[in-house]
């Protein structure tokens, strides 16, 4: 009897405490699940927007109707802007520019991580931090400098470098090259010293390593720093901004805010879809590489 | 990480220094040469301009004397100047801790879900960092449009009057940090997710068993452990909000009535518009001073992670 009564009331306080957990986790999980979505709509309401727009002709977006439903979709905007040649143009400005600034910064920044990480020289510590900090110097600091830097090159030698595209490939590396060895300085001291050392032993140079060992074993982090420097070089605004002007000469940011916006005349429609065109590069990379882009994006500043 | 470096480094070499003396030798002439590469971008392309900005601060308007500190002195005479100073800072610190706090709260609503639904959700929520800023600043423009403004449609079905987003001063302030803030937190949320993963569950269940609530386990479990990280990730984001150009250049250009100017769109302003290269130089030399706390205190905090790794 009295033990029926403790397994009863044993079993009555364990399903009580029991069922009161749970319900505070589904509770938790509930309110979650319902800040989440918030949020969501808080971080995709411009880029729904901005699909909404680009889906529209320029009639609707002047009629006063729901802004946020499209009664009449229709794609001229982007069969306009891909059939008009600066766009275009725009387009494989970036595109060449981007491609070219990621070779040019892997190329550097994995043999200068690779020298770092692993070969010893004078200075060779002092220049791992002193990489770091010029990470650090914002591009909004170094653009006048440069500017005039520019000019008194064009004075003294003749050559121009304002007003070209092609500078821009220049230019990017500064700002991808110093944190893409950092990154790379963190994937290469992370592999274990035994790997170069059994290289050594078998009679590998220094470039045999870097080629055979560290190169494939370090890929995820290579891919992380292209993707870093992919982005960073497809979206740059300042320095496009201050040193190419013409038309012909700009890339997809600049391009879409100078030429589609003419004096006061917005043509929102077409800018919306310019903006949404120039944002699918880097989202389809970072749709298919997220896990990649996320392990560059915690590496850059907690490695190290 | 100097640190980890030079020790990681020091040790082979060390044991094997008396052997192979020569072969060392060898091998540092090639490192160097393998850093060749960066260190010229780095002296050319950085560490030039960094002190040739200086110099061109001290020069006249079209730089053939030397001023001294003469812009400096035209520059603490201008209302304008303090207005930027004012607004840089209240953009800045404003626009970090709302988006530490974002990021905070949304990366625990993350970490609560369940393990297999997780990446679903960070993926949406990381969109706003992956868009290049020009263009969403451009959606946002769109979005607070004088005549056409979204919001202020559903504002008006709500029954809520108008608000004028970019040419009222207060409101454009406010606008230029929400859009800031609203590109900003989802790296602050996976910062702050990568580092809620680290704390080990041990310590939660234990807080549990000796009743602990949620807001006690944020406090006194969550917070300690993630101390480093929130100092790393809010000290970056300071300077890259403090020197933000994209944003404000697009959004107001500094309007209205240069009441939303930042040092970089000033800076960009005085120099490329105004032809004013020496000015605009003094400009954007105030960023630095910020700059060189923040890479103290960065480094520091850097280091010791290294120390105790």
């Amino acid at each position: 009897m009295t033990m029926a009564t403790v397994e009863a009331t044993a079993g009555r306080i364990g399903r009580v405490r029991y069922g009161s957990i749970s319900r505070g986790r589904r509770k938790a999980l509930f309110w979650s699940y319902f800040f989440l979505i918030v949020f969501v709509i808080f971080f995709l309401t411009p880029p729904v927007y901005m699909f909404i727009t680009s889906l529209k002709s320029s009639a609707e977006i002047s009629a006063a109707t729901n802004p946020w439903w499209v009664f009449h979709p229709t794609l001229s905007n982007y069969i306009d802007l891909l059939s008009q040649n600066q766009y275009l143009i725009f387009f494989r400005n970036s595109a060449i520019v981007s491609v070219c600034v990621v070779a040019i910064t892997m190329v550097i920044s994995i043999f200068a991580a690779f020298a770092l990480a692993r070969m010893r020289f004078w200075g060779s510590a002092t220049l791992a931090t002193g990489v770091f900090l010029t990470y650090l110097i914002p591009a909004e600091l170094l653009f006048i400098p440069l500017f005039k830097t520019f000019a008194f090159i064009h004075d003294k030698t003749g050559i121009e470098l304002i007003n070209h595209w092609w500078v821009l490939i220049i230019l990017y590396p500064t700002l991808t090259v110093p944190f893409a060895t950092w990154l790379m300085i963190g994937y290469f001291s992370s592999i274990p010293k035994e790997l170069d050392e059994a290289a050594l032993i078998d009679g590998a140079g220094y470039i045999q390593m870097l080629t055979r060992i560290f190169i494939p074993v370090a890929i995820p982090g290579i891919i992380a720093a292209m993707i870093f420097t992919f982005t960073v070089s497809w979206a740059n605004f300042i320095y496009p901004l201050a040193f190419t002007t013409s038309a012909d000469q700009l890339v997809l940011p600049v391009g879409i805010v100078t030429t589609l916006i003419r004096g006061d005349v917005y043509a929102w429609g077409q800018i919306m879809t310019g903006a949404l065109l120039g944002a699918a590069p880097p989202l389809i990379i970072y749709a298919f590489l997220m896990d990649y882009y996320i392990s560059g994006l915690t590496a850059g500043a907690t490695k190290g | 990480m100097a640190d980890v470096v030079a020790r990681d480094i020091r040790v082979p070499v060390a044991g094997r220094q008396l052997s192979l003396h020569k072969f060392a030798r060898r091998k540092s002439t090639i490192a160097f040469f393998m850093a060749l590469p960066l260190i010229v971008i780095v002296a050319c392309l950085v560490i030039y301009p960094a002190f040739y900005s200086i110099h061109l601060a001290t020069l006249n308007k079209s730089m053939t004397k030397f001023v001294g500190f003469g812009n400096f002195e035209f520059l603490f005479r201008r209302n304008t100047f303090w207005m930027v100073v004012q607004q840089s800072v209240l953009f800045a610190v404003t626009a970090v801790i709302f988006k530490a706090v974002v990021g905070f709260i949304v990366a625990h609503f993350v970490h609560n879900l369940p393990a297999q639904g997780q990446r679903k959700w960070r993926g949406m929520l990381l969109i706003p960092w992956v868009i290049p800023p020009a263009m969403s600043t451009l959606a946002w423009l769109w979005l607070f449009d004088p005549s056409y403004s979204a919001f202020n449609w559903v504002f008006a079905h709500l029954g809520i009057p108008q608000v004028a987003w970019l040419g009222n001063p207060y409101w454009a302030r406010f606008c230029v940090i929400l859009v800031n803030v609203w590109v900003g937190s989802p790296f602050f949320m996976i910062m702050y997710l990568a580092a809620l993963k680290s704390v080990p569950e041990q310590l939660h269940e234990a807080a549990a068993i000796d009743g602990a609530n949620w807001l006690q386990k944020i406090w006194y479990i969550n917070l300690p452990m993630m101390r480093n990280i929130i100092q790393i990730t809010a000290l970056f984001s300071l300077i890259v909000t403090f020197a933000n150009f994209d944003i404000v250049k697009i959004l107001t250009n500094g309007g209205p009535v240069d009441q939303t100017h930042v040092f970089a769109t000033w800076a960009f302003t005085l120099a490329i518009w105004g032809n004013d290269i020496p000015l605009g130089a003094s400009v954007a030399l105030f960023m630095a001073p910020i700059l060189a706390i923040a890479a103290f205190f960065i480094l520091r905090n850097v280091n010791r992670r290294g120390n105790e790794a």
